[in-house]
């Protein structure tokens, strides 16, 4: 079963795990299984219409899918995937 | 009895002394026909040395003297920094190599200066910049070269926050010449946990004030100039046109794209870290030779998916660790040493303490610097067509 690392600003859909172990012979499937298991998960990976959501990078191990076969891209056992947000947090609170 | 084992003020009385101006006068009249060596370290070499020398540290001496000089009549004349490492190697080449014409300059390099003697020096220190910044320039990657770079530099940060507080005490020790720093903001007490460049008696002064106080009296070779202002369309190319590379710190996805977008039309290298509770990021962006911000992330997500440190918190420390990242790639960009994270994403997990390396790949669909990208207009960059929705503020 690949290992989906989970960032944070999932972990509270996903009881705070930051690493979960599915199902799935795909990154599709594996992120599928993912939000099955934590179905707070769906609405922040998928669009309404099932679609990986565009401000979401998908990594297997530390390529982009994006690069690879995107959600169709074979997922082993051994592989990790990266779910990675973008983060904005720094230096002070009004340079805008 | 052993050389090594006799005093200084021994070995001193076994050789010729020569005073630097009697060395002096015998290195022109020899016209080429002796050896003059350095017996001292490659960043003492490098900082100041006498002309037509060769450099042999004192460790090399033994190995390197066959080659130097094949002939043990051979005239050598040593010198080091006072004298002392050069009569020892002196009395070495004379008691154990044979070597039977050896002198050494009594006072080493530093009477010779003091005699007022031409030395060769390196560019661009003075004699206060070559003590403060010798364990920089002793680094044979570095060197003086790399130090005449930094103080040489411009360098913008933006924030003199979280990020930008060790960012800009670590430039500043490191002698980076020019720091500027973009902030409107003032110190306040919930800063104090990581903002580690301001102090508590200045709560509620500006940051870029309170820096420039910290900046100044760590590093008085360093020019610091105060950006007290809100990065915007209007003014973002104005303010980082004349810097060299620009730090981003920001802790919003406007301020983030804007600076993107900007940066790759001016070609100006970013250095980019976030950091967010126990998690940071990091990446170098180096316009048109590695992806930018918008390769890596091409829509920025919605609120409820980007809290920002004030309704997220975030471990101090975690703004030391990346902030630091950022400064050390801002080194090696100036310095041009070593492998900048271009194209390559650091993602730093303080609870695991793990570093986990992605790879970022230029996209070329990027509306920014994709092959055909067109030019936005100055009023247009950073902005997407839902841009007020997706502001995290």
């Amino acid at each position: 079963m690949p290992t989906i690392k989970v960032p944070p600003v999932l972990r509270p859909q996903t009881g705070g795990e930051g690493e979960v172990s599915v199902g799935g012979a795909t990154v599709g499937a594996a992120l599928e299984a993912l939000a099955e298991r934590y179905p707070g998960t769906r609405s922040q990976l998928f669009s309404p219409e099932g679609e990986l959501n565009r401000y979401v990078n998908i990594y297997l191990n530390d390529e982009d899918v994006r690069v690879l076969e995107g959600l169709e891209t074979g997922a082993a056992d051994s592989d990790t995937v990266v779910i990675l947000p973008a983060m904005a947090g720094g230096s002070s609170g009004s340079v805008l | 009895m052993e050389s090594g084992t006799l005093s200084l003020e021994e070995i001193q009385k076994r050789i010729e002394q020569l005073s630097p101006e009697q060395a002096l006068e015998e290195i022109k009249a020899a016209n080429g026909d002796l050896v003059l060596l350095d017996i001292r370290e490659p960043h003492e070499h490098a900082e100041a040395h006498l002309e037509g020398d060769v450099l042999v540290p004192p460790v090399e001496v033994a190995e390197r003297i066959d080659e130097l000089a094949p002939d043990t009549s051979q005239r050598l004349i040593l010198y080091c920094r006072s004298g002392a490492r050069s009569a020892r190697a002196a009395n070495l080449l004379q008691e154990q190599f044979g070597y039977d014409n050896v002198a050494n300059v009594e006072g080493g390099i530093l009477a010779w200066q003091e005699a007022g003697l031409p030395v060769d020096e390196a560019e661009g220190l003075t004699s206060e910049q070559r003590e403060r910044y010798s364990r920089h320039t002793m680094l044979p990657e570095f060197g003086v070269e790399g130090q005449v770079k930094l103080l040489n530099s411009k360098v913008l940060l933006l924030g003199a926050g979280g990020l930008g507080s060790p960012t800009a005490l670590y430039l500043a020790a490191a002698g980076v010449g020019t720091l500027g720093l973009v902030d409107d903001d003032v110190v306040d007490e919930s800063n104090l946990q990581r903002q580690v460049i301001h102090t508590t008696d200045r709560v509620g002064e500006p940051k870029t004030e309170s820096a420039r106080k910290s900046i100044e009296a760590l590093n008085p070779d360093v020019e610091v100039i105060e950006h007290r202002t809100r990065l915007s369309a209007e003014n973002v190319l104005e303010i980082i046109k004349d810097y060299d590379v620009i730090v981003d710190g920001a802790d919003n996805f406007p301020t983030r794209y804007l600076l993107n977008d900007a940066s790759v039309r001016l070609r100006k290298p970013v250095v980019s870290a976030s950091i967010l509770a126990f998690d940071g990021q990091i990446s170098t962006f180096v316009p048109f030779e590695g992806p930018c911000y918008r390769c890596l992330y091409p829509t920025p997500p919605p609120a409820e998916l980007a809290p920002s440190c004030g309704e997220a918190g975030v471990l101090g420390v975690m703004a030391g660790v990346l902030g630091l990242l950022q400064a050390n790639e801002v080194i090696k960009l100036v310095a041009g040493i070593g492998e900048p994270l271009i194209g390559r994403l650091l993602l730093y997990d303080s609870l695991g303490t793990r570093f986990t390396e992605l790879k970022v790949r230029r996209d070329p669909n990027c509306p920014v610097c994709g092959p055909n990208a067109e030019e936005i207009p100055q009023s247009e960059m950073g902005k997407f067509p839902d841009y007020e929705a997706f502001c995290a503020r």
